[in-house]
């Protein structure tokens, strides 16, 4: 008998929306990068070793002795209120002004992204995001089929006069904008932070253009040289959701995110987020609200920004003194990512199965573009290696860009590789 | 069993050494899955396994470097041994090899990436194209999973199709490409005595070709099994993977991948000496087709290579 089968027999079951849902392999590749042999410049994890970790350990095993029967139980969906409160003092460093009541809890930012595409977004529905834009992002919007148009971005972020243009451009050709999605904020993945004269000019080009903006902001507390900066929330409660995260400032590992909306946006939020997973982890909750209570939280905020202030700085005199000349990058203030453009014609994720080999990782640009370009460029990541590892991940990785120009000028100029739709994030990408 | 290692392929090797576990433990089989770390030398030291199951593929699981320590240390292991591994390996030698025993393999030049340099790229890849026509499949000499592989239908694609190439090895193997049924066809060796199993027709889904989305993630991708073949290619297709197995001195399973052309003739591509057993693994197909359960086919190998 014959057998007849195929690599997936579900292929033809699966709706529209998962059809792009195909693992690259990158992807496999970042399975090597995760033994100890590769110095990997690739993951955006937080460096949660520098917690007081016993301390976390007694407050975690106080809570289940405690209040047990409360935080093992279920809870809601819009989240613990005591915990929307504290959320509220967090936002108040960056001056912004909110209820508790119209904060929900999500499972990191990432479901906050989530359920903002699932109530705003219709396939074929445009978002507007910076190019390049956060991974997890771009992986979402595809998941809801929404087309993605990339405004650029330079030292001082997003370009006004570039995203009047695209909001322009969009409205003759009659296409519905939904928002405009920005990491004002030591952006994932290009490192800069967008200047406050042109928050003002960004949320004037969106008012002008009634566009929503979702301002997601993992990274603000985490500036190296000085006082946070003024939220897009802050100055327009009315058009500007807010995305933030407790993942970079206290631990990933509780997956505890919010989203701050307007109130009639947070009623739907709350709605989509029972019907996604019906309750919050108490228990993550709590621990995240206790320490909040209980712990120096800014100053351990603070001691995380001196450790990646020395790690950035490591990673930029590295880059100086060793990469070839024709490479370029960014001087990020704060946060996890330095965003490096390779010499011309050189081809960054062409390129990652050559650094692979020589033991060290990036994440290539092309997953941080919707439209499959982005190819000259990488993520370099400081938060996790110690800076020692930092400098000999970049002395590996000149060492590589080196053999691909010796290689590029042996075969002339390449066409880039191609790329099918989004790169799906592994959890350490991100 | 070993599954993970350092190469290209360790997310592939792990995925196989999960399937073969569950499959090892469900015939009762004492397994324990290792990675080849820092940490595996003292482990087989301290507790020495009966048999070790190799399933890491890529550079030092498929190169014989693996098996040789396995060597050093006196354990017995199921798979080839080190040397053929080796010439298996790197693909010039073995299509060098399987043509001395009358195979019929693509021709085809192996050039190091060294060469381009000091010969000047142009020159080269003129002479090659204007030799072996088009179009070319461009592999790397040493690696599998079809990563950096391409099929190259002009010769102002072949610069784009080597750089691709000398991202994953520093030689490259061009070859001419032979248009045709791809097959794949495993050979494992029952009370010592290698047999063939039904061979697998691959039909690459919506990219045409089967490279390393297509085998592991695309979905699209249809296996048919046995492949759908007039009795005298399939005989001859089964033939070709028997006699590279034993030309090759292979030892226990192995994996050949060969095209019929459209005339019927069969045109042996590659071997593998850790062919994949993930879930869309050519491998275990095979076994399927021939009615024969994966876990119960490795525990008899286990059970043989215990005492010999």
């Amino acid at each position: 008998m014959t057998e007849h089968s195929r690599t997936d027999a579900y292929i033809d079951r699966y709706a529209a929306r998962a059809q792009g849902m195909v693992a690259s392999e990158i992807r496999a590749l970042f399975a090597v990068a995760s033994r100890p042999e590769i110095v990997s410049l690739a993951g955006g994890m937080p460096s949660v070793s520098a917690l007081p970790l016993d301390v976390v350990g007694e407050m975690l095993g106080e809570l289940t002795a405690r209040r047990g029967s409360e935080a093992l139980q279920y809870g809601s969906a819009q989240g613990d209120p005591e915990l929307r409160e504290r959320i509220c003092e967090v936002m108040a460093l960056e001056g912004v002004r909110a209820s508790a009541d119209d904060v929900v809890v999500t499972v990191g930012s990432q479901q906050g992204l989530d359920l903002l595409a699932r109530i705003f977004v219709d396939p074929g529905d445009v978002v507007v995001a910076e190019a390049p834009s956060y991974v997890g992002a771009l992986g979402t919007f595809a998941a809801y089929q929404a087309e993605v148009a990339h405004v650029p971005l330079d030292d001082a972020g997003l370009i006004p006069a570039a995203l009047r243009e695209t909001l322009g451009r969009l409205r003759r050709e009659g296409r519905r904008v939904k928002f405009l999605y920005t990491v004002p904020n030591f952006h994932n993945p290009a490192g800069v932070t967008l200047s406050a004269a042109r928050r003002a000019e960004v949320l004037d080009i969106c008012a002008a253009h009634d566009v929503l903006v979702v301002e997601d902001n993992p990274y603000g507390l985490l500036g190296f040289d000085e006082a946070p900066l003024r939220a897009l929330r802050a100055d327009d409660a009315d058009r500007v959701i807010y995305l933030g995260s407790f993942s970079k400032t206290f631990a990933p590992g509780f997956r505890i995110g919010w989203v701050l909306a307007p109130h009639a946006v947070r009623a739907k939020l709350v709605l989509a987020a029972e019907s996604a997973m019906l309750s919050h982890s108490n228990l993550s909750q709590f621990a995240v609200r206790e320490y909040l209570a209980t712990q120096p939280w800014k100053q351990q905020i603070k001691a995380f920004r001196e450790l990646y202030r020395e790690r950035r700085d490591t990673m930029l005199d590295s880059l100086a003194d060793l990469m070839p000349e024709g490479c370029a990058w960014t001087r990020p203030a704060g946060g996890f990512y330095v965003w490096l453009t390779l010499p011309e014609g050189l081809d960054a994720k062409a390129m990652a199965p050559r650094a692979i080999a020589a033991r060290v990782a990036y994440v290539p640009g092309t997953g941080f573009y919707a439209d499959g370009t982005g190819h000259r460029h990488m993520r370099l990541s400081y938060c996790y290696p110690e800076p020692a590892r930092i400098r000999e991940g970049v002395r590996r990785l000149a060492a590589v860009v080196e053999q691909e120009l010796s290689l590029q000028a042996t075969f002339g100029s390449t066409t880039p590789t191609a790329t099918h739709g989004v790169d799906t994030p592994a959890p350490n990408t991100l | 069993m070993l599954a993970g290692g350092l190469s290209y392929e360790r997310e592939v090797s792990l995925r196989s050494g999960r399937r073969v576990m569950d499959a090892l433990r469900a015939m009762e089989v004492d397994v324990e899955i290792r990675d080849a770390d820092a940490s595996l030398l003292a482990a087989l030291t301290h507790d020495p396994p009966d048999v070790v199951l190799p399933v890491l593929h890529g550079a030092s699981g498929e190169d014989g470097a693996i098996r040789d320590v396995l060597e050093l240390l006196d354990l017995r292991y199921v798979g080839a041994r080190p040397d053929a591994c080796r010439v298996a390996w790197d693909k010039p030698t073995a299509k060098a090899v399987v043509r001395r025993a009358g195979l019929r393999t693509p021709r085809s030049v192996a050039l190091p990436k060294e060469l381009f340099h000091d010969l000047g790229a142009t020159a080269v890849l003129d002479r090659v194209v204007a030799q072996l026509g088009l179009p070319l499949f461009v592999k790397p000499a040493r690696g599998g999973s079809a990563l950096g592989t391409s099929v190259v239908r002009e010769a102002a694609a072949l610069p784009t199709a080597m750089m691709g190439c000398f991202a994953y090895g520093d030689t490259a193997l061009i070859e001419q490409y032979v248009s045709g049924t791809e097959l794949a066809i495993s050979v494992i060796e029952r009370d010592g005595v290698p047999i063939a199993l039904p061979a697998v027709e691959v039909i690459p889904g919506e990219s045409g070709i089967y490279d390393y989305t297509a085998r592991y993630d695309a979905g699209d991708t249809e296996f048919i099994a046995p492949a759908r073949l007039p009795a005298k290619a399939a005989e001859q297709a089964a033939d070709m993977a028997f006699t590279a197995h034993r030309a090759l001195g292979l030892r226990d399973i192995s994996r050949t991948d060969l095209i019929v052309d459209d005339e019927g003739q069969a045109h042996f591509l590659e071997v593998n000496v850790a062919p994949g057993m993930t879930e869309t693994s050519l491998f275990p197909r095979a076994l399927s087709a021939a009615h024969l359960d994966l876990g119960s086919a490795l525990r008899d190998l286990i059970a043989r290579r215990r005492f010999t």
